[in-house]
C-alpha cells in the first residue's frame, strides 16, 4: 500500500505556472530522489507536500487518507493544516535551527510543545519529559552528535548542524521525511558526513524523499527517481533506468553534465 | 554653602519631574509600541494603511510641535474634553504626547526586529506542527529582542534628554529650573543639570550594555 499518494497537483506563482500535474506515489521505506535544475519546481513541490505552500489543484493521500483536496475547502482549515504537517518532516537547505537553543533543546522543542495538548499531560507530565529527552538523544546518538548536546548553533560546523536538524525533524516519527537539497549548502567536506547520515537512514528503511544535486547520492541510496523539468515529471523509474538508461531527452541532455562514464 | 544646596535640591526636584515622564513614558509607550507594530503589519489593508499613515505622522513632525497641539488643541477646537487644572493637567497632556510619539518609534523599531527574522525560523516551526502563537512565544520572541536591544536602547536615552522639551508646555523641569538661574546671572547649575543627564545616562548605558551581554550566548 502506497504511504503517499501525490495527484494532479498544480501550482502557480502570480504568472508562473511552477508544478503541472504531478503525479507520482511512494511505497513505505521507499527513498524517493527528485533530480532536476534550478526552477524545474522540485523545492515547490516538497513545500506543497509539507503545507508550506497551497496547491491549486490537485489532492495529498496519506496512508490512504486524503489530507489535502484543493476542490475540498474543509481539508485546507488552518488548524487541520498544523496536524496534516506532522505526516512530514522537513530538513531545509539551510538548516533553519533555532539560535536560541542547545542541540539537545532544538530536537525536543516541538515534542514537548505538542505533549501540552495530550489529555493525559498533567498527571504524566515528568514521565512524558523524559521520554522526549531520551528520544531526542537516541536520535542525536543517532546522527554522531551525542557530545554536543549542550551546544549552541553558532559553535557547530554547517555538516553538524545539518545532522541535528535531521534528528529534529526525525523526534515528531513522521511517516515521509522529505529533504531539500540538504547539502547543497555545504562544503563538500561537510556534505559526507551528512549524505552518511540519510543513508544509514535508507537503511533502516525510512520513508524519503530527497531533492538533491548529488547524483552519485541520488544513484546509490534512491529506489526510485523523479526527474522534473518545468514543472513537470520528464521521466521516473529506478536508479539504474533513469541514470542508466535515460529514455526522454531532456533527462539525457541533463545527466550529460554529470555522467562522466 | 546654603544657597548651593537649596538650588541643588530645587534642581533635583525639577529632575524628579523628567524622570517621573520619563517612567510613565516607557511603561505605556513599549506596550502600546507592540500594538501599533502589529497593526502596521495586519493583513487587513485599510487597518495597515491607517496605522502606517499615523506612525508617518507621528515619527513626521516634532515632538515639540506634538505636545503644544496635544495642550491647547481640545481648548482651541471646542472640544467637550479638557486637560485638568494646573500643574498635573499640563504634566498629564505631556506625558499622553509622549506616550504616543514615543510608541510610534518603538512600533518601527518592534517591526523591523520582527520582519528581520528569516522567514526559514517560522517554516521550521511550521512544519514542526506548531502553532503561530507558539512559534511567536518560542522560536521569535527572544530573537527580535536581542536584535532590538541597540536600537530600543538609543531610543530610551533619547527619551531621556527629550523629557526637557515638555517645559514648552510650562512643565518645570530640570533645564527651565537651571535656567531661571542664568537670569540670576549663575552658570553652574546648568552645568549640574548636565550632571544629572549624564548619571542618568550613564547607568541606562551600563544597563543596556549588560542585556546585551546576556544575550550574548547565542548568535542569530
Amino acid at each position: 500500500m502506497a504511504i503517499l499518494e501525490v495527484k494532479g497537483i498544480e501550482k502557480s506563482f502570480e504568472d508562473t505556472h511552477v508544478l503541472k500535474n504531478i503525479n507520482f506515489s511512494l511505497e513505505k521505506g521507499e527513498v524517493m530522489a527528485i533530480i532536476g535544475s534550478s526552477g524545474s519546481g522540485k523545492t515547490t513541490l516538497l513545500r506543497c507536500l509539507n503545507f508550506l505552500e497551497r496547491p491549486d489543484k490537485g489532492s495529498i493521500i496519506v496512508n490512504n487518507e486524503v489530507i489535502f483536496d484543493a476542490t475540498n475547502p474543509s481539508t485546507q482549515k488552518e488548524s487541520e493544516l498544523r496536524k496534516k504537517r506532522l505526516h512530514f518532516g522537513l530538513v531545509f537547505q539551510n538548516f533553519n535551527l533555532f539560535p536560541q537553543y542547545t542541540v539537545l533543546k532544538n530536537v525536543t522543542l516541538a515534542a514537548e510543545l505538542l505533549a501540552k495538548e495530550r489529555p493525559d499531560y498533567k498527571q504524566n507530565k515528568k514521565v512524558i519529559t523524559e521520554e522526549i529527552q531520551e528520544r531526542a538523544k537516541m536520535l542525536l546518538a543517532q546522527v554522531g552528535l551525542s557530545d554536543k548536546l549542550d551546544f549552541y548553533p553558532h559553535m557547530i560546523s554547517g555538516g553538524q548542524q545539518q545532522r541535528v536538524a535531521i534528528a529534529r525533524a526525525l523526534a515528531l516519527e513522521p511517516d515521509i521525511l522529505c529533504f531539500d537539497e540538504p547539502t547543497s549548502a555545504l562544503d563538500p567536506e561537510l556534505t559526507g558526513e551528512v549524505l552518511k547520515v540519510i543513508k544509514n537512514l535508507a537503511e533502516r528503511d525510512t520513508t524519503m524523499i530527497i531533492v538533491t544535486h548529488e547524483m552519485d547520492f541520488a544513484r546509490d541510496v534512491a529506489d526510485r527517481v523523479i526527474f522534473m523539468d518545468d514543472g513537470v515529471i520528464v521521466e521516473q523509474g529506478s536508479p539504474q533506468e533513469v541514470f542508466g538508461n535515460p529514455k526522454e531527452e531532456r533527462t539525457k541532455q541533463f545527466l550529460a553534465r554529470y555522467n562522466k562514464t | 554653602m546654603n544657597e548651593i544646596s537649596v538650588i541643588i535640591s530645587r534642581l533635583s526636584e525639577s529632575f524628579l519631574l523628567n524622570c517621573k515622564l520619563f517612567a510613565l513614558t516607557l511603561i505605556f509607550s513599549l506596550p502600546l509600541g507592540l500594538l501599533i507594530a502589529f497593526g502596521s503589519m495586519s493583513r487587513f489593508r485599510p487597518l495597515r494603511w491607517l496605522v502606517r499613515t499615523f506612525v508617518w505622522i507621528i515619527r513626521g513632525t516634532p515632538l515639540m510641535l506634538q505636545l503644544i497641539i496635544m495642550f491647547f488643541g481640545p481648548g482651541l477646537l471646542g472640544l467637550s474634553f479638557s486637560w485638568p487644572g494646573g500643574a498635573s493637567g499640563r504634566f498629564i497632556a505631556a506625558t499622553v504626547a509622549f506616550i504616543i510619539n514615543y510608541a510610534c518609534y518603538f512600533s518601527e523599531i518592534y517591526r523591523g526586529g520582527i520582519e528581520s527574522i528569516p522567514k526559514g525560523q517560522y517554516e521550521a516551526g511550521q512544519v514542526l506542527g506548531m502553532t503561530k502563537p507558539q512559534i511567536f512565544f518560542h522560536v521569535t520572541l527572544l530573537q527580535v529582542i536581542k536584535r532590538i536591544i541597540p536600537p530600543v536602547g538609543n531610543e530610551v536615552m533619547t527619551l531621556v534628554k527629550d523629557t526637557s522639551l515638555a517645559r514648552i508646555i510650562a512643565n518645570k523641569e530640570i533645564i527651565m529650573m537651571a535656567g531661571e538661574y542664568t537670569n540670576k546671572g549663575l552658570i553652574w547649575p546648568l552645568f549640574a543639570t548636565g550632571i544629572y543627564f549624564l548619571v542618568f545616562i550613564g547607568v541606562l548605558t551600563i544597563l543596556f550594555n549588560w542585556l546585551e551581554k546576556k544575550l550574548s550566548y547565542f548568535r542569530t
